[in-house]
């Protein structure tokens, strides 16, 4: 191998420390072309470099490469991870285009901490759009290292050479040619993408903008595919923990010997920990209910109907997320002025795998296989728990089942650490369902006040707005209004806080609820001021992209203006999320009596810039708005001090094949803007389109999400 | 109770000598090691832990091993044959009929004993079929095609 010769060919200036660092991380690859990047934006660099600047021993100057292996096969390997969303196909997909060789000949390795460097979690739908135009980039620089090796092999100049699958061959005479595999044979050479090498553009995509199936779906129909649960190691052990009734619960006194006296169980305490762990998960279940606790739990009086005046009264300063004009007098000039006050309780992520883990400890090295969306967030939490040095904490990414922002924390993983150290045995933390509820970081429940007049003429003179603890992330509205303020009030997410659980991000996080408030108080004003809601919504825009993507839902669902309510039951919502906008339009019919909403057609457009997979694309759309029933009608946290009382499928609902409406989803073209997020954005219209759809139907106008039956009955009545 | 249960798994004799009261998913997920059928609820909500018995969809965290004494049980590991993926399997793969995976085996199995019963069933059935099985994807539009593929692909076989 010609290691260090071949190192020069990187022509970026470097300390001696990271020409070090970079080699003794790649020594474990062999052989191969490497292209090494930096994907990311500044705060996330330095985040980064916080966290590595206790291991030297990793590189900080990239944080992830991609490998054109001796074989000829191409890697890329990135600490994002799959967790349903399909980045790896779409990522595949963007590697394989810029580097001319096949998807068949693409792997992705992803969320192994030993083989990836260091990267955040995956979130924010950020994998496409902030990741992916860097590998294109790294994997088009990876071409060009490679056509100037065959042109020194070949003896023919760069310019007058192409790729096809991998074969580089002189234009003139297609015999001369010379393989990846073959450039790649013997050497090792890294290179760190310079950014200067053109990325393919739409025209030129083979790969890029085509449908391709799912790349993981092979091993998940056959059963193959292995999630964290799935991870058994010899004399691994299961443990069940001992958990209080409530969050806000403290532990008097606990009873173990009942579990003691079961064959083969270990009862642990260790502080909080209290686990029994056997070698079946059914056996340490029946140990756990041998255990006798009291606990002490402090009266409160929070529930799911107190808590939004608690939100209310307990909310820190607004941060002013924008202004223009003056409020005060802007509310004189209206002539109509509108206020109301929208809810939208706790919702859980309940993906269909609970969190998992499986921990491994032999000599000062451990080993954890999580459920998480944040492998090495995982490595930090570890190391801490078990107070040994993150280097020595090796994660490896299962396929994650569901996340939906709900397997950032990573308590399970601590857990099954703490577990195998304290046992000397690997064992297996698995969640029951009842436990997945207890500890889900929930989507907040949240208050959003408007106020907001039209002049008149009918124009939207004055908005005011106030969100309560669903966050900033859409709350600004991108309507023309000359006078309007936007302000957000919200505690950081985790388990401080008014709230009486954990709260965190829940996919699109803010925007659902931000979104139904807004949309609802638009369409509101629409029918006083007596205007089609498309209409007063295309009046009140300035934003072309979303005017277009308004239009194509509207020419796609076949909407005829019409005055609400008009009876039809027809709806529309427009929101921006992660990059792409979105127009929604659905149509609903309520059952007058019980005041049941059943949602029979959902039309969405989207402009989400450069599409790497119109399918995948297309199947986040339908995720987003066959997830999105569920908030908008259906699910609602329960809860009584601090104790959750929906802890399994019976009464918390998520939406099934009988909710399922007629779904239409439309991807704006547009190949010349980057690629945006998808994983997202059609959920945060889906409250605002049933709550606009119902108003439509029955003229009434449900504030507070889920719209249950009863709901609707009550504003029925009310209208 | 500890005892010796014969029954067929995924067309080939077994035997488990254990706990006979034990779930049948955690004996097939431990002691068979076959982790395709999975934990979603443990109380019968979910359906991801279906598999066929006798070529019925059963929730295997409801019933016992010794429920299962002398009869035919198959799991997503046995629905292949000769490295074939079963018609259900292929339709889901090429209609795109999943995304993070996990409730995808019992989707699968629960689709093949509505279609063992009703081997040309509606869309209205294929929803009232499906109903008690949970996806939080939300792959259900994709799944509902792929039966209906499969059922095309399976007629007369």
């Amino acid at each position: 191998m010609e290691r260090d010769s071949d190192l020069q060919l990187d022509p970026s200036s470097e300390s001696v420390a990271a020409q070090v660092s970079r080699r003794a991380f790649l020594k474990a690859f062999g052989g191969g072309i490497f292209i090494l990047f930096v994907a990311g934006d500044l705060p996330r660099l330095v985040e980064m470099s916080e966290a590595l600047a206790a291991r030297p021993e990793l590189p900080t100057d990239f944080n992830a490469f991609l490998r054109i292996g001796e074989d000829g096969r191409v890697a890329c390997y990135t600490g994002k991870i799959e967790m349903g969303q399909g980045v790896v196909t779409s990522l595949a997909q963007m590697m394989a285009d810029e580097l001319d060789v096949s998807l068949d000949s693409v792997d992705m390795v992803m969320g192994e901490t030993e083989l990836c460097p260091y990267d955040m979690g995956t979130w924010g739908s950020l994998t496409t759009r902030a990741f992916g135009p860097h590998l294109r980039a790294a994997a088009a620089e990876g071409r060009q290292v490679l056509l100037e090796l065959a042109s020194d092999q070949l003896k023919k100049p760069v310019n007058q050479l192409s790729v096809e699958n991998g074969v580089v061959f002189d234009r003139s005479n297609r015999n001369v040619s010379v393989t990846y595999a073959q450039l790649a044979k013997g050497k090792q050479i890294a290179r760190h993408a310079s950014g200067k090498v053109p990325l393919k553009t739409p025209d030129q995509f083979k790969i890029m903008g085509r449908s391709i199936t799912r790349r993981d779906a092979p091993v998940k129909v056959t059963g193959e595919a292995k999630y964290a649960a799935d991870i058994q190691l010899p004399e691994m052990l299961y443990a069940r923990i001992l958990r209080p009734p409530s969050h806000a619960a403290t532990l008097v006194d606990v009873d173990v010997s009942g579990a003691e006296q079961i064959e083969g169980v270990k009862v642990v305490r260790d502080g909080d920990l209290i686990a029994v762990l056997h070698r079946y998960p059914d056996v340490a279940n029946d140990a756990l209910a041998k255990i006798k606790a009291r606990y002490n739990t402090p009266p409160s009086k929070l529930d799911e109907n107190t808590i939004f005046d608690h939100l209310v009264s307990a909310a820190p300063e607004g941060e002013v997320v924008s202004k223009s004009g003056s409020l005060d007098r802007a509310r004189q000039e209206s002539t109509t002025l509108f206020e109301n006050t929208y809810l939208d309780g706790y919702k859980a992520h309940a993906p269909m795998e609970p969190h998992a883990a499986v921990a491994h400890i032999e000599g000062d090295r451990v080993t954890v296989w999580p459920s998480s969306q944040n492998p090495f967030g995982v490595k930090e939490e570890v190391a801490r728990a078990l107070g040994m040095s993150a280097e020595n904490v090796h994660v490896i990414s299962p396929f994650v089942g569901g996340g939906f922002g709900g397997k950032s924390r990573n308590q399970q993983t601590v857990e099954a650490a703490r577990l195998a150290k304290l046992t000397g045995k690997p064992v297996q933390v698995a969640w029951t369902r009842a436990e997945e509820f207890f500890f889900d970081s929930f989507r907040p429940a949240a208050v959003v006040k408007i106020k907001s007049g039209l002049d008149a003429k009918g124009h939207i003179h004055y908005w005011d707005y106030d969100v309560y603890f669903a966050g900033a992330r859409g709350a600004d509205h991108f309507y023309s209004i000359p006078n309007h303020r936007t302000v957000s009030r919200s505690a950081a997410w985790g388990a401080q806080g008014p709230h009486p659980f954990a709260t965190g991000p829940w996919r699109a996080p803010g925007n659902n609820t931000n979104t139904f408030a807004r949309e609802s108080q638009i369409d509101v004003m629409a029918a006083k001021a007596g205007i089609d809601p498309v209409e007063f919504r295309l009046q009140h825009l300035a934003d072309e992209k979303m005017k277009r993507v308004l239009k194509a839902a509207a020419d796609k669902f076949g909407w005829k203006p019409m005055k609400t309510p008009s009876g039809r039951g027809f709806g529309v919502a427009c929101g921006i999320d992660a990059g792409t906008w979105v127009a929604t339009m659905a149509e609903v019919a309520v059952d007058k009596d019980s005041g049941k909403v059943t949602v029979k057609r959902v039309v969405c457009a989207q402009d989400m810039g450069l599409v790497i997979n119109p399918e995948g694309a297309t199947i986040q759309v339908e995720g987003c708005i066959t997830m999105g029933l569920g908030y908008a009608l259906k699910e609602d946290i329960r809860f009584k001090g601090g104790a959750v009382l929906d802890l399994n499928f019976d009464t918390y609902e998520i939406p099934r094949f009988s909710w399922l409406p007629r779904i239409e989803t439309v991807l704006i073209d547009n190949p010349h803007s980057d690629p945006q997020g998808g994983g997202e954005p059609a959920i945060v219209t889906m409250g605002g389109v049933i709550a606009n759809a119902i108003f439509d139907a029955v003229g009434a106008r449900v504030l507070q999400m889920p719209m249950t039956p009863g709901r609707v009955r009550q504003a029925m009545r009310a209208g | 109770m500890r005892e010796l249960v014969r029954f067929r798994l995924n067309g080939k004799p077994a035997t488990l000598d254990v706990d006979s009261d034990r779930t049948l998913l955690w004996a097939l997920r431990i002691d068979l090691q076959l982790t395709g059928t999975k934990y979603g609820c443990g109380e019968s909500y979910c359906g991801a832990c279906t598999v066929l018995v006798d070529n019925r969809a059963e929730r295997s965290c409801q019933i016992r091993v010794k429920d299962v004494q002398n009869k035919d049980v198959v799991t997503i590991e046995g629905l292949a044959e000769n490295g074939k993926l079963h018609p259900l399997q292929q339709a889901f793969v090429d209609h795109d009929a999943l995304q993070c995976g996990y409730c995808t085996s019992g989707m699968i199995l629960n689709a093949y004993a509505l279609l063992k019963t009703n081997p040309t069933p509606s869309q209205a059935q294929i929803v009232a079929g499906m109903d008690d099985n949970l996806c939080r994807c939300g792959a259900h539009k994709r799944i509902i095609e792929a039966i209906q593929t499969a059922a095309r692909e399976m007629k007369g076989s």
